[in-house]
């Protein structure tokens, strides 16, 4: 490797500020440049909806690293500068601003962008006081509009809605949340876990709606949001509106490049997308998955972090093959949430301790084998689920349930 | 500025100058010392930035809450002076701390 040789890292979230500096680390010994659309130093992610939106954490606390980290690893940060287009006949990048810049190696870590809610529709969608909330200046801006007493609708009952619910009420804001499913969380929890959550928010004084779609969203002569009109025929008057809806990858610059593409860049185990000088990581990607038989595209940080890890072994010349189980979690109130594996095509459901309590884990098993458990203030118990789903331990699902058992005990390890 | 040493499992010390309130952990990060992956950015979610307190360092340090003492049993070899060095945090009072890094995190 020639000291000109240059690794290109697109994305300065979780998965490229890892790649960039682990690539260092590895002994990458030519340049490396990391560019993303954002001014900011590269953040966490997951405080946006919880400590940095509640006005507990500054921008610095949130830093993935420090500004000097960047400098110690001989890493090119380059903040808001946007890649155009990848030209990979040429093995060039060209940005917005009309530069180029030519790669021996490329890494996209593009991530996503929030899904456009349908009833934002137009003028709605530049009202002052409605928000998607992905970025930091998404959460500036939503945090201006956050008053004491405010009307806050929140369209979206997945993790970053009730994320938001949660601190919202905790600032005093009058809180509805409207789900279009009939229960929250409908795709990745059981009805008994949803019905949990949707008990926990209604207890804190959260309107929580469920079977209801934003319609409309109606403005005042000002050009604010004014009304969230309702599938239901109700009429919400609001002073705020923040929408999580989902999110869609950015692929659309390794598509245009003609890399293989399919609701996220398509990686190997290694992350190397169909051009062996390209590689892709986080929240973009979708990758075949050996634990589950099937490809995934995952919204998650430890996802991000382990999959930029192993581009960057990979791109030193050995090779990393992703090895982790999804696992997530989510901070609501005081609960400690948090979750291993994907339940999609489970046959059984068992609950280990009380709903009541708000101390329980849900598992979601498939025969004798544990796709997936969400655990609610049984931290011991998720460290264990991990080893269950990543290991496929058997279980017996009958005695599942019995608490006089330790689950440490019923793992035949 | 206060002070960290800390001393990787091949035992190659580090001595780290960090800002008073961020956390062990980031400073570790930051230093680009090996042995800390810290997965879930310091949310006491992951036991992935497990170390062990210097034994002259036990006493000093606030206690560690049910939540960090809950992830600390499932950490990799947990000791009794084992901390998650995402809920340690730096300042004046632990100028001179002494953090010593498991041989591995998973």
């Amino acid at each position: 490797m020639t000291p000109e040789a240059l690794l290109l890292v697109v994305g300065a979230g979780h998965a490229g500020a890892e790649l960039a500096v682990q690539a260092r680390e590895c002994g990458w010994s030519g340049r490396i440049v990391l560019v993303g659309d954002e001014q900011a130093l590269p953040y966490h992610r997951p405080p946006l909806s919880k400590a940095y939106l509640a006005g507990e954490a500054t921008l610095d606390a949130i830093a993935l690293k420090a500004r000097v980290t960047y400098d110690k690893a001989h890493v090119e940060w380059q903040p808001g500068r946007h890649v155009a287009a990848i030209d990979r006949a040429t093995a060039t990048v060209r940005f917005s601003d009309g530069g180029t810049l030519p790669y021996t190696l490329l890494a996209l870590a593009t991530g996503g962008r929030p899904r456009p809610l349908p009833a934002a529709a137009g003028a709605a969608a530049q009202a002052p006081n409605f928000h998607y909330l992905r970025t930091l200046a998404d959460v500036d801006r939503i945090r201006a509009g956050f008053q004491q007493g405010g009307r806050l609708t929140i369209v979206g009952g997945g993790y970053i809605g009730l994320e938001v619910a949660a601190v919202a009420v905790k600032c005093g804001l009058k809180v509805t949340l409207l789900e279009a499913a009939e229960r929250v969380l409908a795709r990745v929890t059981a009805p008994p876990v949803s019905a949990f959550y949707e008990q926990v928010h209604r207890a804190a004084g959260v309107d929580l709606r469920t079977g209801v779609q934003a319609d409309r969203l109606v403005l005042d002569a000002s050009g604010r949001v004014a009304e969230v009109h309702c599938s239901d025929g109700e009429r919400i008057a609001t002073d705020l509106v923040i929408a999580g809806i989902g999110l869609l990858p950015n692929t659309e610059l390794a598509a245009a490049a003609g890399l293989r593409v399919d609701d996220g860049i398509l990686v190997d185990p290694c992350s190397r997308t169909s051009d062996p000088a390209i590689f892709a990581a986080g929240d973009c990607t979708r990758f075949m998955s050996p634990l589950y038989g099937r490809s995934l595209r995952l919204e998650s940080v430890p996802n991000a972090l382990e999959q930029a890890r192993c581009a960057a072994v990979t791109l030193c010349g050995q090779e990393r093959r992703q090895d982790n189980v999804p696992w997530f979690w989510s901070d609501q109130y005081e609960l400690k949430l948090k979750m291993v594996g994907l339940s999609q095509g489970h046959d059984r459901f068992v609950l280990r301790g009380s709903v009541e309590q708000r101390s329980f884990s849900a598992f979601y098993l498939k025969g004798t084998r544990v796709l997936a458990v969400d655990t609610v203030n049984r931290v011991p118990e998720f460290m264990l689920a991990k080893r269950l789903v990543a290991e496929r331990l058997p279980v017996d699902p009958e005695r599942l349930a019995d608490e006089g058992v330790p689950l440490k005990n019923q793992i035949a390890a | 500025m206060p002070t960290l040493t800390v001393i990787e499992a091949n035992g190659r010390e580090h001595r780290i100058d960090v800002e008073a309130g961020k956390s062990a952990m980031q400073a570790v990060i930051d230093a680009m010392v090996p042995g800390i992956m810290a997965d879930c950015g310091g949310a006491c979610s992951c036991a992935t930035c497990h170390c062990y307190v210097d034994e002259s360092w036990a006493a000093a340090l606030p206690e560690p809450v049910l939540a960090e003492r809950e992830m600390l049993e499932c950490a990799l070899d947990p000791q009794p002076n084992s901390r998650l060095s995402c809920q340690i945090r730096i300042t004046q009072h632990t100028d001179g701390l002494v953090l010593r890094l498991p041989q591995s995190q998973v």
